[in-house]
């Protein structure tokens, strides 16, 4: 799956991470696409507690973006990307769905008559 | 084309429409809280939804099901958490046994649906949908009817882009 996500284009890459709220957690999902991490490298990172990347990577794997796994003392995290892809493919499903809803909507207001 | 932004969320699972329509907030507040309305849009093409229950106040319930080309049926249910009309309506949302009666078994999500009067004759909306796993989105883009949607709204793509 990694190899597969490494060949996706830029622009796709760029989609799926535009989607991600948070600046910080964006920037982990990139990290560790790239290559698995420790949580303590990881908050070597960047200028906030390890409690507090601590929680971000919790946040990412609630949403199954990420795995982490205990290695002897350390916790490693990598990327989940089928997860990722298979989210991204979903939403664009029911985007589309939704779209076709709003040109609908427009069609009943234009038949109905003005009351 | 209405839709002036569509965005998704990952992390949340989540999906925000924004869409514009030329016409006053209680028309469009009515497309959902009539059911004879809400019918003519709801279901994608080929699959046209018949509403049965549409009890519009906080907890209230709201059912309906699709029936696919082949005669497919495929049912569902809304349950209002939160009501404002016209502005606001929020619920929970998820399948059903075919004797109409919830299935837990099947994903469960939330809409909360916004409107907004830009002036007279142009009203705003904007749909958040969430849901709690990607399980739970594939299992709902899996039903039958966005299956059969999706080659029909790929139709209207083509049509569109030409």
């Amino acid at each position: 799956m990694v190899v597969r996500m490494a060949t996706m284009s830029d622009g796709d890459v760029d989609a799926i991470f535009h989607a991600l709220a948070d600046a910080t957690r964006r920037d982990i999902v990139a990290r560790v696409i790239e290559r698995e991490q420790s949580v303590s490298s990881l908050a070597a990172a960047y200028a906030m507690s390890f409690a507090a990347v601590q929680k971000h990577v919790a946040v990412l794997e609630r949403a199954s973006l990420v795995v982490k796994q205990r290695r002897g003392r350390e916790q490693i995290v990598h990327a989940d990307p089928a997860t990722l892809e298979r989210a991204r493919l979903l939403l664009e499903r029911l985007e589309t769905l939704w779209r076709h809803r709003a040109a609908a909507i427009d069609r009943v207001l234009a038949e109905d008559p003005e009351t | 084309m209405p839709v002036l932004s569509a965005q998704s969320d990952l992390e949340a699972l989540s999906l925000t429409f924004v869409t514009e329509h030329a016409a006053p907030i209680e028309r469009v507040w009515q497309l959902w809280a009539d059911p004879r309305r809400l019918e003519r849009w709801w279901g994608p093409p080929e699959w046209p939804a018949t509403v049965t229950a549409h009890d519009f106040t906080v907890g209230g319930r709201v059912s309906y099901h699709m029936t696919g080309p082949a005669g497919e049926v495929s049912a569902a249910w809304m349950r209002v958490t939160e009501i404002d009309a016209p502005w606001h309506v929020r619920f929970d949302e998820g399948f059903s046994h075919d004797d109409g009666t919830d299935n837990p078994a099947m994903p469960a999500g939330e809409c909360d649906v916004r409107f907004e009067a830009l002036d007279d004759h142009r009203t705003r909306m904007t749909v958040v949908f969430s849901y709690a796993s990607v399980d739970d989105l594939d299992l709902v883009t899996r039903m039958g009817m966005i299956e059969g949607f999706s080659s029909a709204a790929g139709q209207i793509e083509s049509v569109l882009a030409g």
